[in-house]
C-alpha cells in the first residue's frame, strides 16, 4: 500500500463524520417542529408522555376543536392576517422602489442627507415611535383597523427594502436609462418600464420578506388591534393561552401548526428569493 | 454592499453624491420630489414626527384621557429609583449579552463547516435557515413554553433516564435561558450571511497560504477570521439592535408579565406594560428614549471598538 491511501481514507473518514454531525445538528434543529406537528395528531394524554415521534393513536379531533375554539373560527384570523399581509406586501412594493430609485438614480439636492437618514431609519427602534404613533392614530380613529398597520408601508417605513432595492438598481447598466432617456422617455416611464421589470427578483425578495415578518409580526398587531373580530393569527394564538387556561394542549398545537403553514409554504417556493435577498445585504 | 458598508463609504467620500451637472440636477429635483414624496410624508409624520412628541411626552404625565402634564425630570428621576426598570435591564442585557455572541459562534462554525463546496449544502442550508424564519412567531413561542413546560418534551425526555427536570420556564432560574436557546436556535440568518461572505474570499489564497505551509487552523485564524470580520461585525451589530428589542417570546411565554419573579422582564415588556397596561404614556416615552440611548451607545461603541478587530480589505 502506498502512502496516498491512508490520506484518501482519512479524508473519507472525516467528510463522513462531519455529514454525521451535520445531520444530528439539523434533526436537533427540526425536531421541536416535528414534536408539535406529532402532539397536534395525538390524543392529550398521549402529549407530555410521548418525546418521541411515532404517533400510537392518530387523534384528528384537535384541529376541528381548535379551528372553532375561540370566539370566533379561525379562518377570520387567517384572512384578516392575509388582508394585512396584503396590503403590508403592495405598500412596501409601490413605496419602496419609487424611493429606491430616487436615491439610485436620482441627482437631487441633499440626496446625501436624506440617504443617510434612511439609512439611520433601518436600525430605529419601534419602540421608541410606538406611543406617539398610538395617540396620532387614535385621534384619527384608527385604532381597531388594520390603518395603521397597513398605510406606513405605503410611505416607505421600511426602509430596509429600500436599501435592498438601492443596491440592486446599482447593479443594472446605466446605457439602459440613459437609451431610453434618448429616446425621449421621462424618470415614470423609465421607472414603470424598464426598472420595475428588471428589479423582478429584488420586488420578489421584498414581498416575499414583508409577507413573512408582517405574518409574525406581534408587537404592533397586539397594540393597535383589540377587537377579538379583527384580530390576526398572532393575537389569537395569544388569546388560546388565555382562554384555554392550557387545558387543550392538542388544539393550541393544532392552530399553531396551522399558523405556521403559509410561512413554511413561502419558505418553499420563495427560498430562492430568501437567500438571496438576506445574502446579499449582508455582503460586504 | 451592506448598510454599514454604506455608512463607511459615506464618511469617506462624499464624492458619489455630487457628481450631476448643474443642468441635469434641476431636471432631477421635480422628479425626485415626485417618487420621494411617499417616503417624506411617512419619514415626517410616521418617524421624525412621533421621535420629537415622545421626546416631549418623556417630561410629561400622560394618561392618554387627559392632556400631557408637564413634569421636568420627574421620569426620570422615577428612573433612578424603579426596581422593576433595573431588573428589567438586567434581564435584557444578560439576554443580548449571552445570546448574540452565542448564536453567532453556532452560525459561524456550521457556515466554516458547509464553505468547503460540501455534498448536499443547499439541503442543509435550507433546514438550517427554516427556523430562523418560523422564530419570531407568537406560534414557536408558544411551542417553547410547551417544550420546556413542567410536563414538557424536554422533561419527558430527561424521564427516559430517570430525571425529573424543573419547570424550564416557571423556575426564574432557567427562564431565561430558554430564551437564549431559542434565539441561538434561529442562527441560521446570520450564518447563510457568513456563507455568502466566506464564498466572496478566493480560493487562490488559501492555495497561496497552503503552499507556505499555513496548517488548517493558521488559515482559520490568518486568512478566513479576518477577512471575514467585516460581516461578523454586520451580524454583531444588527444581531444586538435586534434582541435588545426582543419582545414576542417573552410576552408569551410569560403571559405577558415577564415572570416568573420578573426574570424573562424584557425591556421593551416592561415599556409595554407601562405604557399599554398601566398607561403611563410619558414614562413610557422616557423609557423608549432610553432604550434608544442605550442602542445607539451600545452600536457607537461597536463602531469604535470595530477599528481594533474589523479588517478591510481596500
Amino acid at each position: 500500500m502506498t502512502d496516498a491511501y491512508p490520506t484518501t481514507r482519512r479524508r473519507r473518514v472525516a467528510r463522513v463524520i462531519k455529514h454525521v454531525g451535520l445531520i444530528i445538528v439539523c434533526l436537533l434543529m427540526l425536531y421541536p417542529l416535528l414534536w408539535m406537528v406529532a402532539s397536534s395528531l395525538r390524543p392529550n394524554s398521549d402529549i407530555f408522555t410521548s418525546s418521541g415521534l411515532f404517533i400510537d393513536t392518530f387523534d384528528f379531533d384537535h384541529y376541528p376543536n381548535g379551528w372553532d375554539a375561540l370566539a370566533y373560527p379561525f379562518s377570520t384570523y387567517l384572512l384578516n392576517s392575509f388582508l394585512v399581509v396584503l396590503g403590508s406586501v403592495i405598500g412596501n412594493l409601490i413605496s419602496c422602489s419609487m424611493a429606491a430609485y430616487a436615491f439610485a438614480r436620482l441627482r437631487f439636492r441633499m440626496r446625501g442627507f436624506a440617504f443617510v437618514a434612511m439609512l439611520v431609519t433601518i436600525m430605529l427602534p419601534i419602540h421608541v415611535l410606538i406611543i406617539p404613533q398610538y395617540v396620532f392614530y387614535a385621534q384619527l380613529g384608527w385604532i381597531n383597523t388594520y390603518l395603521p398597520l397597513i398605510v406606513p408601508k405605503f410611505l416607505a417605513t421600511d426602509a430596509f427594502f429600500i436599501f435592498l432595492m438601492v443596491q440592486f438598481i446599482r447593479g443594472i447598466p446605466r446605457e439602459l436609462d440613459e437609451a431610453a432617456r434618448i429616446d425621449g422617455a421621462g424618470h415614470l416611464r423609465i421607472y414603470g418600464q424598464i426598472m420595475l421589470p428588471l428589479m423582478v427578483p429584488a420586488l420578489a425578495t421584498t414581498a416575499i420578506f414583508t409577507f413573512i415578518w408582517t405574518w409574525n409580526d406581534f408587537f404592533t398587531q397586539l397594540i393597535f388591534v383589540t377587537k377579538p373580530d379583527l384580530y390576526t393569527v398572532p393575537v389569537a394564538l395569544r388569546s388560546f393561552i388565555d382562554a384555554q387556561t392550557q387545558s387543550d394542549y392538542g388544539a393550541m398545537f393544532a392552530m399553531s401548526v396551522v399558523s405556521l403553514i403559509p410561512v413554511f409554504l413561502v419558505f418553499l417556493f420563495g427560498q430562492r428569493f430568501l437567500l438571496r435577498g438576506i445574502a446579499t445585504t449582508g455582503g460586504k | 454592499m451592506s448598510a454599514l458598508g454604506e455608512f463607511r463609504n459615506l464618511s469617506r467620500s462624499r464624492s458619489r453624491l455630487d457628481t450631476a451637472g448643474k443642468q441635469e440636477r434641476s431636471r432631477d429635483n421635480k422628479a425626485a420630489a415626485f417618487f420621494l414624496a411617499p417616503w417624506v410624508i411617512g419619514l415626517l409624520g410616521i418617524t421624525v414626527g412621533p421621535m420629537i412628541a415622545s421626546l416631549y411626552l418623556a417630561f410629561t404625565d400622560y394618561n392618554l384621557l387627559q392632556d400631557p402634564e408637564f413634569t421636568g425630570l420627574d421620569n426620570i428621576r422615577r428612573m433612578l429609583t424603579d426596581d422593576r426598570l433595573a431588573q428589567s435591564l438586567q434581564v435584557t442585557f444578560t439576554y443580548v449579552i449571552v445570546s448574540v455572541p452565542l448564536q453567532l459562534a453556532v452560525a459561524l462554525a456550521l457556515a466554516l463547516v458547509l464553505d468547503r463546496g460540501i455534498r448536499g449544502l443547499s439541503l442543509y442550508r435550507s433546514v438550517l435557515y427554516l427556523p430562523s424564519l418560523l422564530g419570531a412567531s407568537v406560534a414557536i413561542a408558544v411551542l417553547w413554553r410547551l417544550v420546556f413546560g413542567t410536563e414538557g418534551l424536554v422533561n419527558a425526555f430527561l424521564a427516559l433516564f430517570g430525571v425529573e427536570g424543573p419547570g424550564w420556564v416557571t423556575d426564574p432560574d432557567t427562564a431565561l435561558g430558554t430564551l437564549v436557546i431559542l434565539h441561538v436556535w434561529t442562527f441560521g440568518a446570520p450564518m447563510v450571511i457568513f456563507l455568502a461572505g466566506l464564498r466572496q474570499i478566493p480560493r487562490e489564497l488559501y492555495e497561496a497560504a497552503a503552499t507556505d505551509g499555513a496548517s488548517k487552523k493558521r488559515q482559520l485564524f490568518s486568512l478566513t477570521l479576518p477577512l471575514l470580520s467585516p460581516i461578523i461585525f454586520f451580524n454583531l451589530v444588527l444581531g444586538l439592535i435586534g434582541s435588545f428589542q426582543s419582545f414576542t417570546q417573552a410576552y408569551i411565554i410569560s403571559n405577558g408579565r415577564g415572570g416568573p419573579s420578573d426574570s424573562t422582564l424584557f425591556f421593551s415588556l416592561y415599556l409595554y406594560q407601562e405604557g399599554f397596561g398601566s398607561f403611563r404614556m410619558g414614562y413610557a416615552s422616557a423609557l423608549a428614549w432610553l432604550l434608544l440611548i442605550i442602542i445607539g451607545a451600545f452600536t457607537a461603541l461597536n463602531f469604535w471598538a470595530s477599528k481594533y478587530w474589523v479588517f478591510y480589505n481596500d
